[in-house]
């Protein structure tokens, strides 16, 4: 049977619990003898602490233990990074709990284990915390000042720059026609789930196991540091993935929390769950996007882009955490994104900041460099009197020049290279499929008191991540085949499209297909998880290996059977069948197991191209959606379904980082947007009106499916398509938007000082 | 302090403290796990449950205050044979990703389309506008509402 379930939109299998409330998410677990940790969080952007006296709280009915730095022999472990991980980084990585200072609002002090959230919450205010307050670093202005110190040991706040460069970016600004130079900045925001983080550990004392359920995107990765931190072997602590509501990049990476929750159940011997609250979500999940950039661009007359220099800074907050250096060497790297730009030098300098610290988000670096860079070529196109579209038409890598070296990037030199793809061909896709030549014809009309703004813009999608992936199949007693996986799932879909590869890889129905199994520890020998748009191609990838070992097993197996050569056997959907008349079905080889493995050192890029036509009404500053379109090749296509749903999810979440989403901090490094209603997501009736093609045009030529990461294709270039619609709407008030979000305020601003101009 | 309410058509009597949320009742007293707390202040709708045949957000209300009322759960509008009409919609329109709002978006939804099984995308938009939802972007969602009215219309209206 030739099975056709990859390239269809085949619904999911994980629906079927989640539409009936029957997910299972850590919160949901209930063991007996359960105890509640609550988080004491530093209300100090900067401070030294004094002491800490829980004597008081300890004694409190209902309170099984506080616990602090002191309770931790040899001091508080540290978190290592996961990505990029050198040593000039070290000396800014975030130790579990707070031992001397304190760098953020929200930075982790004590822990209190009670019967109780309420109890514990309660106890909290019998902590008393001697900090004595230092000036806080707010902003990379500050941190560049030098003169407040967030590590005294290190004499300065710059914990690294990094540069990307190809060709010879001096000589070619020097002998350019023509040269423009500017500064953007981005927002802060983040990749907010809707549930919030949560740990739930259980210590078995007798045989020395731990069990950790919460765990989401890297577990293998976390159970090694884990072990490493508690002093266990790496086997005797299992992590569980549980449903999981949203990853976004955030979710999974190694935080305080995953250290001091299991901690705690070995400290009080019973079971120990915390629960986020949104409160401490916002101050201790991975912030992300803050940066600001001087960028400079040369050209010919004739628009061919020569030169791209620029210098990044990028609001690091307080630690480096696990993939806090992620997002500021992207801005270096990617500041092209799919242009053929020959010499480019592009700096990157990371600043410690009193504020929640950063991790990737959606896109990182690369939602910010498509907001520079855009910006850059609709101010470029205005200048030399071009258009738009011609002059990014002109400069896109084109076809036959893949696959396409990416800059060289140092420290911690990777060399990389795109794919394939024909980025004219998308974008005139995207074009044609926009009705991008009747629209424009609105560009700057004013019409019933809004005036109208298009815009375009190209990206790439870095995906598919190395090293590794791991899958095992199994064969169960009825004959099915159960799959499990290294890779992990955030909300995408990962049963149902792991089902679909596999069932067509072992050519039967779908339904025998008994589950798909994930992210855990147990299942695997080795799991790398999800991130960077990986999971499909790298899980997918594994699977198909698995595949070819597990027929050959059951090659072997039946060979020996019937007395015959493996080479003799004929495995189909209805069994397996021998020479001779001899056959079996699959349920003889019940138990038989096969593993298989993915290496991939390169990445697969997708690209795209998105267009936008927005209303502005410039008395209030208001922007409307009134047509969004994105366009994106990804490659090998699995089910057009969940990829759909991807681009159009991302999508609105890169709407809310351009227009609504804002962390606000004051000077203090207080917090100012604690809550829900402060910090404002998207909802249903903001963006009626967008669009999704998803085409596969071209394959991925590294990986057997062909397939592309495409989890951030939306979100990379909503950014710099919203702010060139604006600009390209306020044209009569000369505006040119240079920060984002834009929110009401900024664009009304923005429009006053065009009237006063004019 | 002792609390009977009816839900999904059992009558309950629990021990609850004042100072309880109805959502906390609901999940960690009952075990009724599939209604989701995503804010505990009212503005995310991920704890939204059928109060006396209203959409309400169960973290803004006490658990006392639920005294001698009806109330119907995600569970309650679940069964174990086959989908409902709504829900099969959310699947088949893939508005469902990570499955955490999906719970409150069902609840928001049925009771929208219970009292107007005749609303527009338009209304539907507004009505929701009230749950968020992190992962979809909301287009499917609203797809998968609309495409459901059907079921909620009175038969002789059908066609
Ligand atoms: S948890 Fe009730 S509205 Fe968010
Ligand atoms: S599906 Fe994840 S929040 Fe809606």
């Amino acid at each position: 049977m030739r099975n056709s379930f990859v390239g269809s939109p085949v619904e999911r299998r994980e629906d079927l619990r989640f539409v009936r409330g029957r997910g299972q998410y850590v919160d949901d677990l209930n063991p007996d003898g359960l105890l509640h940790a609550v988080i004491l969080r530093s209300s100090f952007a900067h401070g030294r602490i004094r002491s800490i006296d829980a004597s008081a709280t300890v004694k409190l009915a209902g309170v099984h233990a506080v616990i602090t730095a002191r309770d931790m022999p040899g001091g508080p472990p540290r978190i290592p990074m996961r990505l990029q991980p050198l040593p000039e980084f070290m000396p800014f990585e975030q130790g579990v709990i707070a031992d001397t200072k304190v760098r953020y609002v929200g930075e982790p002090i004590a822990v209190v284990v009670a019967t109780s959230v309420a109890v514990g919450e309660d106890a909290l205010d019998h902590i008393v915390v001697d900090i004595e307050p230092l000036p806080a670093v707010s902003d990379c202005e500050t941190s560049a000042a030098g003169d407040r110190l967030l590590f005294e040991q290190q004499g300065a706040n710059c914990a690294m720059t990094f540069t990307a460069e190809c060709g010879d970016a001096d000589a070619a600004f020097k002998a350019a026609a023509y040269v423009r130079r500017e500064k953007f900045r981005t927002g802060r925001h983040f990749g907010l789930t809707l549930e919030p983080r949560g740990v739930m550990a259980e210590w078995d004392a007798a045989t020395g196991r731990l069990t950790v359920s919460g765990a989401a995107k890297v577990p293998f990765f976390n159970r090694r540091v884990l072990a490493e931190q508690m002093g266990l072997p790496e086997d005797s602590i299992a992590m569980i993935e549980n449903d999981v509501g949203g990853g976004f990049g955030a979710r999974g990476e190694f935080y305080p929390e995953d250290f001091l929750i299991p901690f705690a159940a070995r400290y009080t011997g019973r079971p120990v769950k915390w629960i986020e609250d949104r409160r401490e979500n916002l101050m201790a999940m991975n912030h992300a996007r803050q940066a600001q950039v001087e960028v400079e661009i040369a050209c010919a007359h004739d628009g061919t882009i020569l030169a791209l220099r620029g210098h990044a800074h990028v609001d690091m907050g307080a630690y480096m955490r696990t993939n806090g250096a992620v997002a500021a060497r992207n801005i270096a790297q990617f500041m092209a994104g799919p242009y053929r730009i020959p010499n480019i030098r592009v700096k990157s300098s990371l600043w410690m900041t009193n504020k929640t610290p950063v991790g990737t988000y959606r896109g990182p670096g690369r939602f910010e460099t498509d907001f520079f860079r855009e910006r850059l070529l609709d101010m470029v196109a205005k200048d030399l009197r071009l258009d738009r579209v011609e002059l990014r038409r002109r400069n896109l890598i084109p076809a036959s020049h893949m696959p396409y070296p990416l800059p060289a990037i140092a420290p911690f030199p990777a060399s990389d290279e795109i794919d394939s793809g024909d980025y004219r061909a998308t974008l005139d896709r995207c074009l044609e499929e926009f009705g991008w030549a009747d629209k424009a014809k609105l560009a700057g009309k004013l019409i019933d008191g809004r005036f109208h703004g298009l815009a375009v813009g190209c990206f790439i999608e870095g995906g598919a991540a190395g090293p590794k992936e791991t899958a095992r199949l199994e064969i169960n007693p009825d004959g099915s085949v159960a799959v499990f996986i290294g890779s992990s799932a955030v909300g995408q879909g990962v049963e149902t499209v792991f089902a679909q590869i596999a069932a067509d890889a072992l050519e039967i129905p779908m339904d025998r297909i008994s589950g798909v199994h994930h992210g855990s520890t147990a299942y695997v020998s080795d799991g790398y998880g999800a991130y960077h748009s990986r999971s499909v191609v790298m899980g997918g990838s594994a699977l198909l290996d698995a595949t070819k070992n597990l027929h050959n097993l059951i090659r072997t197996a039946a060979a020996k059977r019937f007395g015959c050569l493996p080479s003799e056997i004929k495995i189909s959907e209805d069994g397996i069948v021998g020479p001779h008349g001899s056959s079996a079905r699959f349920a003889d080889f019940a138990g038989l197991t096969a593993e298989g493995a993915f290496l991939n050192k390169k990445h697969t890029y997708t690209f795209g191209a998105h267009a936008a036509h927005v209303t502005v009404d410039a008395r209030i500053g208001r922007i409307e959606i009134i047509d969004y379109l994105a366009v994106t090749d990804c490659g090998r296509i699995i089910n057009p379904m969940t990829v759909r749903g991807q681009v159009i999810g991302s999508l609105v979440q890169g709407l809310g980082g351009a227009l609504l989403e804002d962390l606000k901090y004051d000077k203090d490094g207080q917090l100012l947007t604690g809550s829900l209603a402060d910090y404002l997501l998207p909802s249903a009736s903001d963006f009626p009106n967008l669009r999704a093609v998803v085409t596969e045009m071209f394959p991925s030529p590294i990986n057997p499916l062909g397939a592309k990461g495409a989890g951030e294709g939306g979100i990379i270039s909503a950014g710099g398509v919203v702010a060139n619609a604006v600009a390209n709407a306020l044209g009569a008030f000369g505006v040119e938007p240079r920060e984002l979000p834009l929110t009401p305020q900024r664009v009304w601003e923005m429009v006053e000082a065009g009237r006063l101009a004019t | 302090m002792p609390l009977s309410f009816e839900v999904n058509g059992k009558q309950v009597t629990v021990e609850v403290e004042p100072r309880m949320t109805l959502v906390d009742c609901l999940r960690h007293k009952l075990r009724l796990t599939g209604t989701h707390v995503g804010c505990e202040h009212g503005v995310c709708g991920a704890c939204t449950i059928l109060l006396d045949g209203e959409a309400v957000r169960a973290c803004l209300i006490l658990a006392v205050q639920a005294e001698g009322c009806k109330i119907v759960t995600i569970e309650g509008l679940s069964n174990d044979e086959a989908l409902t009409p709504l829900q099969a919609s959310f699947r088949r329109h893939h508005a469902v990703q990570c499955g955490f709002c999906t719970p409150g978006m069902i609840t928001t939804a049925h009771a929208l389309l219970s009292e107007e099984p005749d609303c527009d995308a338009d209304r539907v938009r507004e009505v929701l506008s009230g749950n968020i939802c992190r992962c979809t972007g909301y287009i499917s969602i609203v797809e998968a509402v609309l495409d459901a009215r059907s079921a909620y219309r009175p038969p002789e209206s059908q066609p």
